[in-house]
């Protein structure tokens, strides 16, 4: 028997805002039959974009349905962007915590926001972008990525827990460990300064950083309808803002990590990290 | 909570109250070794031979045949084990789909135990769970070394030809084991008059405790050992014997001997009422198995569009025990083996729940099961974006 907490309990017996929202007007809907699990999660945002209301249907195991009951407690009363921040870990955490075998089930909760929101602002998200690793739950190496640098997964059977990748034939699992491998090396890369690194004073990167997205960053970003802020550099450490519909998309972290990090250790220094500011 | 019912005798069963009371004198003054040549320990191994003898009696085997183990596990793996090293140049083994993980995850990964690669026919089912025996009769090779097949399925209950399987087999000069630990006591079985080689049988399916098995082998049959060690089980098997759960096992074989009729008149009466209620009461509901051939104590009901771990923590509230073919309670991914082996819809899949009855359940448990499930799918279903969106023809 699962070990859940009595919150998870008391919200799988009495889930809060079960039921169609017929004024909702961003609804996202994931999962499947096959998956085991799904949830159609169904807000309403006024002109300020604050979610007034929010509503969920769920076809799962008790971790789902408090999940999905979970969130909705959580978003309403929010604004968008203040929602897009709540992660996985933020509603395993408001039931007490999930049993790690059930960690997907948070992670449900956090895509289905997701996909609301980008329905509400008209854009099609881009993990079903990635190339697709795990046949038998359709899980992309962009989802696995993501789950494996947010939740610092360290094991194949932690992918699993947290994604299902991996849970049925398990064909994928030296795939699965390749990216662990290949996300390993890049923690390591970001520790361990390189010999060459330039002593610079906080305002020489600021000038430098400015330039590198005037020049590069910005215009690439535009292109798809976003832009980005520089806030801060504390140290190595610099504190961006992504704009426009940069600010909404679920895959803000890695064009942060893959594109702007990089970008900026090739022309500015090499061992910068790049952090959002709602991070 | 209110008090417990008990609807999960597939996955264990109350100890019999006479069971308990038979083995209890063998945790105190009864403690000697029946190896020992001493009368304190020989009076302990006088028990195990009658213990023995009771528990041949309700397979129809000799005494000698049998061999006690510490679970059904430790016997398939025994029995399979036996078989292959009989036939050291044969690399191909015979099963089903829905075997047990006992039977099915020990053939899949024969290289581990052996050495060598072995190929594996499993066998498929039908929709109804049963298996073709055109199917089985093609699937010997000159190289098969054993088949093992289940007497009876864990899940839906239904009930395997072994009997007929193990003539076929026998007629090619291949060794045959059949998982029987769902099946005894609640089936009559004789294994005089069949052609199987190999029997498991598990003493917690049938209201002995956990921790003890028996493997039946069939006098003549090449056997090796899996546990080497003293002499008990007269080098068949070492470790001193468990002794009070083998004086239980025999006590709860004597007491399924005379329950037979009783599984097969009033249990099944019971099995049937709570299948036909639920069914009737509830829409979108399927019985998975075959109607006929399966265990009188079993059955396993798809309810559409919820998934079978909320129904049984609903259950659960109220005090039913059941089990689900669902994924998320087993911890895997995945909808049961033997669900997907069936060709059961997802739709379906996922909610599918196992009731097993016992002796020990009543009536009104079966009328408070029909009246409190309905109301807790009706809720899940509400839930389920699935239901809302169902094709409506149906």
């Amino acid at each position: 028997m699962w070990d859940y907490t009595d919150k998870v309990k008391e919200h799988f017996l009495n889930p809060r805002n079960v039921g169609q929202l017929d004024q909702a007007n961003a609804v996202g809907e994931v999962g499947s039959l096959a998956c085991g699990d799904a949830l159609k999660l169904m807000l309403m945002v006024d002109a300020n974009e604050v979610i007034v209301d929010a509503k969920f249907q769920t076809f799962g195991c008790a971790s789902a349905i408090a999940s999905s009951s979970a969130l909705t407690e959580m978003v309403k009363g929010k604004t968008l962007t203040e929602a897009a921040t709540v992660t996985n870990e933020d509603i395993a955490n408001y039931l007490g915590g999930l049993p790690k075998e059930k960690m997907h089930c948070s992670v449900m909760g956090r895509e289905a926001l997701e996909a609301a929101i980008a329905n509400y602002r008209g854009i099609l998200l881009p993990m079903a972008e990635g190339e697709v690793v795990c046949e038998c739950f359709g899980v992309t190496d962009l989802e696995v990525r993501r789950a494996i640098e947010e939740s610092h997964l360290r094991t194949v059977e932690e992918i699993t827990n947290f994604t299902k990748a991996g849970g049925g034939c398990g064909k994928c699992h030296d795939r699965l460990q390749q990216l662990l491998d290949t996300s390993a090396k890049q923690v390591k890369s970001k520790i361990i300064p390189l010999k060459a690194s330039r002593r610079m004073t906080t305002i020489q990167k600021i000038k430098l950083i400015e330039d590198v997205f005037e020049r590069e960053v910005r215009p690439t970003l535009r292109k798809d309808g976003g832009d980005i802020e520089l806030i801060d550099v504390d140290g190595n450490e610099v504190i961006v803002s992504l704009r426009g519909a940069c600010g909404s998309c679920a895959k803000s972290r890695t064009t942060l990590k893959e594109y702007v990090e990089k970008k900026l250790r090739e022309q500015v220094l090499d061992t910068l990290t790049v952090e959002d500011d709602k991070a | 909570m209110n008090s417990t019912i008990y609807l999960d005798n597939n996955a264990t069963t109350r100890v019999a109250p006479e069971v308990v009371e038979v083995m209890q004198p063998y945790f105190s003054e009864l403690y000697g070794n029946p190896s020992s040549m001493h009368t304190f320990g020989g009076q302990v191994g006088e028990a195990l031979v009658a213990a023995r003898a009771k528990i041949a009696h309700l397979l129809g085997a000799d005494p000698d045949e049998l061999i006690f183990t510490s679970c059904g596990t430790e016997s398939d793996s025994t029995a399979i084990l036996s078989a292959i090293r009989a036939n050291p140049d044969k690399r191909h083994i015979i099963t089903t789909r829905v075997e047990h993980p006992a039977v099915k995850n020990l053939a899949e990964n024969m290289h581990a135990f052996t050495g060598h690669k072995y190929r594996v026919t499993q066998l498929s089912v039908d929709s109804q769970g049963m298996l073709d025996l055109d199917e089985y009769e093609k699937a010997f090779c000159e190289d098969t070394a054993l088949v093992s097949v289940m007497w009876a399925n864990n899940e839906t209950g239904v009930i395997f030809p072994v009997e007929e399987m193990a003539m076929i087999a026998k007629a090619r000069g291949v060794l045959f084991h059949t998982d029987a630990v769902q099946a005894v006591g609640k089936i009559p079985i004789d294994l005089k008059k069949t052609a199987i080689n190999f029997l498991s049988l598990s003493g917690h399916k049938l209201h002995a405790p956990k921790g003890i098995g028996v493997l039946y082998v069939r006098k003549g049959t090449s056997f090796s050992p899996f546990l080497v060690g003293g002499h008990q089980e007269r080098g068949r098997r070492g470790g001193t014997e468990n002794t009070a759960s083998i004086v239980a096992l025999g006590k709860a074989c004597e007491l399924a001997a005379t329950r037979m009729t009783v599984e097969n008149t009033r249990v099944k009466c019971l099995r049937d009422t709570l299948e036909k209620g639920l069914l009737a009461a509830i829409p979108n509901a399927f019985r998975n198995g075959h109607p006929e051939h399966r265990l009188p104590n079993t059955t396993n009901i798809s309810f559409e569009y919820v998934e079978g771990e909320a129904i049984l923590l609903h259950l659960n509230t109220v005090g039913i025990c059941a089990s689900s073919g669902s994924a998320c309670t087993s911890g895997s991914l995945e909808p049961s083996h033997v669900m997907r082996a069936m060709g059961v819809p997802f739709t379906a899949a996922h909610g599918s729940i196992r009731f097993s009855l016992s002796v020990y359940n009543t009536e009104e448990e079966v009328d408070f099961v029909v009246q409190q499930l309905p109301p807790i799918i009706a809720k899940l279903r509400q839930m389920s974006p699935f239901w809302h969106n169902r094709p409506k023809s149906l």
